[in-house]
C-alpha cells in the first residue's frame, strides 16, 4: 500500500507563482499521475485527498497510519530551485525532539503520535535513496543523494516516509511541469517498486 | 539659535536625503525603528562569518566575512549577528531572511538551547518550500555556529509562539543543531607599537575558515 499525499489544499494553495501555478493544485496532478505507475507496478495506492479539501498534518498521517505496511509519499512544488529539478526529503537522525526509549514507547505496542517516524529514520532514507537517485537519472540538475530536513509532514507518520518537492511554481506556465511529471511518476514508481522488496520481506 | 541651526541643519538634511533616496516598505521602516541597533561596551569590531544564499547557487549557501562590532556577551553578540542577517546580504537575491523581518528576542539557555524570536514576517515572507524553509533556518544556525561559542542548539519562535512550520513545510516543534566552529579570536584592528596583533582581554570570537554549506 502507498500512501500518496497531494500537499496542502482548500483554501492552502501553498507556494504560488506570479503566473498563477499553485503548489496544490500541481500537487495533485502529480499525484494522480504517479498513482497510474504505482498501480501499473502492482501497487495499491491511497491518496490523503482527492479533490481541493485540505486535512490537516494529523488527518494525513492518521490516513497513512491506518495502513499496515504502508509507504508515505508526501508531493509538494517549491517557490524556488531550478526548474525541473526534483529533490527527495526524508526527516533526519539528529535534530529530532528529544527522545528516550520510554517517550518513543510508553506502552508495549504504542508509538508516541509527535514521534511516530522515529522508528522508521532508515527505512526513509533508504526510501529517499531509491527515488532520488531516479530523479538524479531521469530529470537533469537534480541532485544525487536526498536531503533530512525536518519536514513537518513526516514526523507523524508511522511509517517509511519521504516528502518529494518539485521546482517550481515560479514558472511562467505549467507545461514545464506537465512535461516531467510522467518523468518523475515511472520513476519514483520504480524506486517504490525496488524498496517494497525489502520493506515487505522486513515486515513479513 | 543660529548656531543651533547650523549644528542641526546638516544632520537633518542627510536624514531627509537618506530617507527620500531609500524606499522601504512600511515594515521595514518600522523595522528600522524597532529593530534597534545593539551597542554593549563590550563591542568589538572583527571578521564575522555570515551564511547568505550563494550568489552562484541559489540552493545553496555561501559564507561571507564582513566586519561588525560584536559583543563579548554571548547573547548580545547573537542579535548582533541577527540582525545583521537580516539587514546586510550583500545582494537582494542572496538575502535568506525576509527584509521585513524583526529579531524580536534572543535567549540562551544553561544547555545552550539558543531561542530566536522572530516577527510574524519570518513566517509570512519567506517563499514557501522545504528547500527555501530549510535554507533559512541553515542560514540562521550556521551563521551563529561560526561566531557564538555556547550555541548547541536553535530553536525558533515567530512571535513569543511555537509555529507549526516556518512558512507551511519546515517542522519548528523541535531544535535544529549548530555546529560551533568559532575559536577564539582577534578583532580587525589591535595592534601594539610593536605591529603585532593582541587578543583583547574580552577575545571576540574568530569565524571558522569560509566554507560551502550545500543543499
Amino acid at each position: 500500500m502507498v500512501v500518496l499525499d497531494p500537499a496542502h489544499g482548500g483554501a492552502d494553495q501553498g507556494a504560488r507563482g506570479s503566473s498563477g501555478i499553485t503548489e496544490s493544485d500541481v500537487a495533485l496532478s502529480f499525484a494522480r499521475l504517479l498513482r497510474i505507475s504505482l498501480e501499473a507496478q502492482g501497487l495499491h495506492v491511497l491518496l490523503t485527498r482527492q479533490a481541493n479539501e485540505d486535512p490537516s498534518f494529523d488527518e494525513r498521517s492518521k490516513t497513512a497510519n491506518a495502513q499496515r505496511g504502508a509507504i508515505f509519499i508526501t508531493l509538494h512544488v517549491s517557490s524556488t530551485g531550478p526548474a525541473g529539478t526534483v529533490r527527495v526529503y526524508s526527516l533526519p537522525q539528529e535534530g529530532a525532539p528529544a527522545v528516550t526509549a520510554a517517550s518513543i514507547a510508553p506502552r508495549p505496542g504504542l508509538v508516541r503520535w509527535d514521534h511516530a517516524q522515529q522508528g522508521y529514520l532508515d527505512l526513509s532514507r533508504r526510501l529517499a535513496e531509491l527515488i532520488q537517485i531516479q530523479m538524479a537519472q531521469r530529470l537533469r540538475g537534480s541532485p544525487e543523494t536526498p536531503i533530512a530536513v525536518a519536514v513537518r509532514q513526516l514526523r507523524t507518520v508511522a511509517a517509511p516516509a519521504v516528502a518529494i518537492e518539485v521546482s517550481s511554481v515560479s514558472l511562467r506556465d505549467r507545461a514545464p511541469l506537465d512535461k516531467i511529471a510522467p518523468v518523475l511518476a515511472d520513476g519514483v514508481a520504480r524506486a517504490v517498486a525496488a524498496f517494497r522488496l525489502v520493506y515487505e520481506a522486513g515486515v513479513k | 539659535m543660529v548656531l543651533f541651526g547650523l549644528i542641526t541643519l546638516p544632520s537633518l538634511r542627510q536624514a531627509i536625503q537618506r530617507i527620500s533616496g531609500n524606499p522601504r516598505t512600511e515594515e521595514q521602516a518600522r523595522r528600522d525603528v524597532m529593530q534597534i541597533p545593539i551597542s554593549t561596551p563590550t563591542d568589538v569590531k572583527v571578521k564575522a562569518q555570515m551564511y547568505w544564499l550563494s550568489a552562484t547557487s541559489p540552493a545553496a549557501l555561501e559564507a561571507t566575512t564582513i566586519e561588525l562590532p560584536l559583543s563579548a556577551d554571548p547573547v548580545e553578540r547573537s542579535k548582533q549577528l541577527l540582525i545583521a542577517l537580516i539587514a546586510d546580504a550583500p545582494t537582494p537575491n542572496q538575502r535568506t531572511l525576509p527584509a521585513d523581518a524583526i529579531l524580536l528576542a534572543f535567549y540562551l539557555q544553561p544547555d545552550g538551547t539558543g531561542v530566536a524570536d522572530f516577527s510574524d514576517a519570518l513566517s509570512a515572507e519567506t517563499p514557501s518550500g522545504i528547500l527555501s524553509e530549510q535554507l533559512v533556518v541553515d542560514s540562521i544556525a550556521q551563521t551563529l555556529g561560526a561566531n557564538v561559542n555556547g550555541i548547541r542548539q536553535l530553536k525558533i519562535l515567530i512571535h513569543g509562539q511555537e509555529a507549526e512550520t516556518l512558512a507551511g513545510h519546515l517542522d519548528l516543534s523541535g531544535l535544529f543543531p549548530v555546529s560551533s566552529s568559532a575559536p577564539a579570536a582577534v578583532p580587525v584592528s589591535q595592534t601594539l607599537g610593536t605591529g603585532q596583533t593582541k587578543p583583547s582581554a574580552l577575545s571576540p570570537m574568530l569565524p571558522a575558515p569560509a566554507k560551502q554549506a550545500a543543499h
